[in-house]
């Protein structure tokens, strides 16, 4: 691929060509600026945080650290691809439990909730922190995300 | 610009040699830092995901040896099989930055950017490992020791990649310990591996952190063969865990930066030297 190729990536089971993009830009660049998936959130741009996190061929990633270009064939999905517009039970669950305060890491949060809960349905406390400690919350003190994790593997369990 | 998807490793070894500005892409966990924030350009990009041959591993029990491909992440040393044969670099993985991270980085990725804080690189020089690295001229192997020469710094030549490295498996204890400002999402300050051999009576420990490249220090070995056999694992004198310290502490070679002062890794790599071999040692 040359400086602006066009190049495909599919995204949330959909292929989306990618224009006019320089090839040195970030998959959470791509996915806010040129596809219009503004979910996934930029907040430090070098892994830290978590905020932009998505999946990508199975495994929760940061976006930001994702050339996009060179994730061509891979199976992205990110927080507008967990649900078809109703709100998933985990998202449910962060604003029933008060999980969600300024809201910038809640995408990132969300994300890797439904993909630690896919691989682990009855994690430990220890494996909830664990997992969630690639996702920065600045607000909460995680406190009330801890408990809406619970609330899901809860209502899961009964189901 | 352009950007290179080889899925083999002969493409990715024609692409290094044809390319006149080659930057090799492993996870992106540094890579991708540095473009972020615009303190590299970028070039010829050949990104190594999709070269199914890294990504494997394998153990060959009758030399007892296992070869892990420059590709495979960390997420997958942190538990299974990996974990058991060298519990010290599952406890090394399981610190590297976040899930997110670990999803992503590789040992590879941690060699070619030969950071002295590479989380996984204590490890590998306290199991004496092999790097072996590939170009379209053919292959060669270097001792971990020869290939990272400071920080940032390596042997690779610049068509040249690290297909995988190759390590003994080792019968007795072995462990990692970092320090750092939070458990989580940290860049270490100081790290340490001891890897005690009850077969051939050795303990080999390497630092992180607290020089311009891994250290091992030979030194504080020595002295510590020559005061307690490994072999037997008798009960350990705090005394001789104490002075394995700061022996270990005396061969580091820290420095001032914006992550801690070096006054404060001396000391900090001494207590992990300390508590990895008493560790190592209960009955």
């Amino acid at each position: 691929m040359s400086e602006t190729q066009i190049y495909s990536l599919r995204v949330n089971g959909k292929l989306r060509d990618v224009t006019d993009a320089w090839l040195g830009e970030s998959l959470l660049y791509v996915l806010r600026e040129r596809l219009g998936l503004p979910g996934s959130k930029g907040a430090c741009e070098q892994g830290e945080c978590g905020s932009c996190t998505v999946v990508m061929d199975g495994a929760a990633v940061c976006s930001c650290l994702v050339l996009a270009a060179s994730a061509v064939g891979a199976d992205i999905t990110t927080i507008e691809g967990l649900t078809d517009g109703a709100l998933t039970d985990v998202q449910q669950a962060f604003i029933d439990e008060g999980a969600v305060q300024c809201g910038f890491c809640t995408p990132g949060l969300i994300v890797a909730v439904h993909h630690l809960l896919d691989s682990t349905p009855r994690p430990s406390e220890m494996e909830v922190k664990e997992a969630l400690s690639g996702n920065i919350c600045r607000c909460t003190g995680y406190g009330r995300i801890f408990a809406a994790v619970t609330r899901v593997i809860d209502q899961r369990a009964q189901q | 610009m352009s950007i290179h998807i080889p899925t083999s490793l002969d493409d990715a070894l024609a692409l290094l040699h044809e390319l006149p500005r080659v930057q090799l892409l492993a996870g992106g966990t540094d890579f991708m830092v540095e473009v972020n924030f615009n303190k590299h350009d970028v070039h010829d990009v050949v990104a190594l995901r999709r070269v199914t041959e890294l990504q494997q591993w394998h153990h060959d029990a009758t030399t007892n040896t296992v070869t892990i491909g420059a590709g495979v992440v960390y997420a997958e040393m942190e538990h299974g099989e990996l974990a058991t044969l060298f519990p010290a670099l599952a406890e090394a993985a399981r610190t590297v930055g976040s899930p997110q991270i670990r999803a992503a980085g590789t040992l590879g990725g941690n060699l070619g950017t030969s950071s002295p804080a590479g989380d996984g690189l204590p490890v590998l020089f306290a199991l004496d490992a092999v790097v072996n690295l590939a170009s379209h001229r053919g292959t060669r192997s270097l001792p971990i020791g020869e290939f990272m020469l400071g920080p940032k710094r390596n042997a690779l030549a610049v068509d040249e990649l690290v297909v995988s490295i190759s390590m003994k498996t080792t019968t007795g204890w072995q462990g990692y310990a970092k320090v750092g400002t939070r458990n989580a999402m940290v860049i270490s300050v100081a790290s340490a591996s001891l890897v005690l051999d009850t077969v051939s009576g050795t303990a080999r420990i390497a630092l992180g952190s607290v020089g311009p490249t891994i250290i091992r220090c030979t030194q504080a070995e020595q002295w510590l063969q020559n005061q307690y056999d490994i072999s037997a694992r008798k009960e350990l004198d705090e005394a001789i865990a104490t002075e394995f310290g700061l022996r270990v502490s005396q061969e580091s070679r820290p420095i001032d930066d914006h992550r801690s002062t070096a006054q404060y890794r001396r000391h900090a790599v001494g207590v992990l030297a300390k508590r990895l071999l008493q560790r190592g040692c209960v009955q």
